[in-house]
């Protein structure tokens, strides 16, 4: 597991010596940041009216859920944008160095081949962490000024781990098999789309299908911690998900040798 | 040290190597000749274990390539064709990283990182970006990442390729100086590095060893043949003709450097023959100015031996 570390550090070094992992996180948090000032907006705009009505109409003015209204939104675009934004940073993994032939230093050293994409899976969910650990900083807006709930907000960060780690091994696995850097990208968005529409699908098909179409869908299993309910089911269909593709990244790096 | 049994590697189905088989001793210094895609590269790549062979068996250092690859890899130092660099890390750095994943840590690490700089001349480097360096510096750092560890075997890929002259000088200085204390396989389609670096060489086309012997004894003879060259004083058409009718001599050439009187024979390897030339040149009352047996040279050889190949197939 020492020889992990050596690529994860290396790896990790690697994203914050190129651009990449700036403007990805530049990006990301540009973005959600404008959600998060729209949906921050909106509930102050609501929180006004509200109050302007109860003292018109001399009542009590009437709870309002900041959690609900601005947290929850705020999680759910933010598990959408990082569909957007993980290709990215994950299209490198492994065919760069297919492209760059340094595979060939890898896989000449004395390290197997688990050591090398745990390595590289782990440098990648570290920059992501980075990346939606950014966010903390809206959020404590919200902890500063008002007293949200803290539950979900754990929750929620929980889940868009889980699932970038999911997100992470699927770009992987499919940077392991191409040595071009763009369709490693692409394919990595390719599929993470269709594991998000495809809950869509679901009402279109008969019963049994649409359980199981609707059990796919990437966004189906994160409403729930976005919600603030930590189900181990969910935990276990992006667990599963994230070690069934390392598995097949591993498979994919081992026949690399052997296809030649 | 190195010892290659039947092995072959396919393709899907093309055979990259057929049957090779070839033995090399502690402390030799192996060139390994061939045109490009001759499976040259296939071999290596096998050697350090970066892909299975199809069929025969390869050890290094007493270890099996395929049951031990651990241990193999440990004692391999390998400098592929592109040497493996990451552009965006420093000498050092990079290094470091090489030396770590080889299983080398601390003070030992510090030490040997720096003996490695020394001997390839990189230290002056160390703390540039590789993506910086000029071509000459990033073989050289290609060739500190296959050192770092102290390999007992080298496998070189093409170490000079690309290189200026001078550069390539260095490189085979090095080479030179590294063969006296490791087992060195180099491979290149350049003839006199072989001549320069190696005391043994292997050439192989189309995936099969066509000979294997040292430069000099490659150079002296080939199946029975050698050369001589003569310089004679008369009417050149005519020596021409009576000299191929000689029994024994199978090619006569004029040596084309405008004086008309050197010739290139190519002849059977007896004595008996030259001696007939020699008359042959004195009956018809021509002066026999020079004789002196020259050894084919090693691109003749390669040529040779790579054509032929082709003639038979």
């Amino acid at each position: 597991m020492k020889n992990s570390y050596y690529i994860y550090m290396r790896e990790l070094r690697s994203y914050f010596v190129s651009p990449i992992a700036y403007v990805v996180i530049a990006l990301f948090l540009a973005i959600s940041g404008i959600f998060f000032y729209l949906l921050l907006q909106s509930f102050i705009q609501m929180s006004f009216r509200m109050m302007m009505q109860a003292q018109q109409f001399q009542m009590q003015v009437p709870a309002m859920n900041i959690n609900q209204m601005v947290i929850r939104s705020l999680f759910l675009n933010m598990s959408i944008i990082t569909l957007f934004m993980l290709p990215m940073i994950t299209m490198k993994l492994f065919s760069e160095e297919k492209r760059s032939g340094t595979i060939e230093l890898l896989f000449t050293s004395p390290i197997t081949n688990w050591e090398i994409v745990i390595g590289k899976f782990f440098a990648a969910l570290t920059v992501y962490a980075a990346m939606i650990s950014g966010t903390l900083s809206y959020v404590s807006v919200l902890f500063i000024y008002g007293n949200p709930e803290l539950m979900p907000v754990i929750s929620g960060y929980i889940g868009l781990m889980l699932m970038g780690a999911m997100t992470v091994a699927i770009g992987g696995l499919i940077s392991a098999l191409t040595e071009n850097q763009i369709i490693a990208a692409v394919g990595c968005f390719g599929t993470m789309m269709i594991l998000w529409f495809v809950g869509f699908a679901s009402n279109f098909v008969g019963p049994e299908l649409g359980a199981l179409i609707k059990y796919l869908s990437v966004m189906e299993h994160f409403t729930d911690f976005a919600k603030g309910v930590i189900d181990s089911s969910h935990m276990v269909f992006y667990l599963s998900f994230a070690f069934f593709s390392l598995f097949l990244t591993y498979q994919a790096v081992e026949s690399t040798k052997w296809r030649g | 040290m190195i010892d290659v049994k039947n092995l072959s590697k396919n393709y899907g189905s093309f055979e990259a190597v057929k049957d090779v088989s070839f033995f090399i001793d502690k402390g030799e210094v192996v060139g390994f000749l061939g045109p490009n895609a001759a499976g040259k590269t296939t071999t290596m790549r096998i050697l350090t274990c970066f892909m299975p062979a199809t069929q025969g068996s390869v050890s290094v250092a007493g270890f099996d390539v395929f049951e031990n690859a651990m241990s193999v890899k440990k004692r391999v130092g390998y400098l592929p064709e592109h040497p493996p660099l990451y552009q965006e890390m420093t000498v050092e750095s990079y290094l470091s990283f090489v030396g770590k994943i080889k299983g080398l840590s601390g003070k030992n690490l510090n030490m040997k990182l720096d003996r490695v700089l020394e001997r390839t001349s990189t230290d002056e480097v160390r703390s540039s970006l590789i993506a910086k360096l000029s071509k000459g510096y990033k073989q050289r750092v290609g060739l500190a990442q296959a050192l770092i560890h102290d390999p007992e075997v080298l496998v070189l890929d093409e170490p000079t390729v690309g290189l200026d002259p001078k550069q390539i000088i260095e490189v085979r200085e090095l080479i030179k100086e590294l063969g006296e204390d490791h087992t060195i396989i180099l491979s290149t389609h350049i003839l006199p590095e072989v001549s320069a670096t190696c005391g043994r060489v292997i050439i192989i086309n189309k995936g099969r060893i066509v000979a294997e012997d040292s430069p000099e004894n490659l150079t002296r003879g080939l199946e029975g043949q050698e050369r001589i060259e003569i310089e004679v004083d008369g009417p050149s058409k005519k020596v021409l003709e009576t000299l191929s009718k000689i029994k024994g001599v199978l090619d006569v050439i004029i040596d084309g450097d405008g004086t008309d009187k050197r010739y290139k024979i190519e002849l059977e390897k007896d004595p008996e023959v030259r001696k007939a030339i020699a008359a042959s040149v004195v009956n018809n009352g021509w002066g026999l100015i020079e004789m002196k047996s020259s050894g084919l040279s090693l691109e003749e050889i390669f040529l040779q031996l790579t054509t032929e190949e082709e003639g038979d197939a």
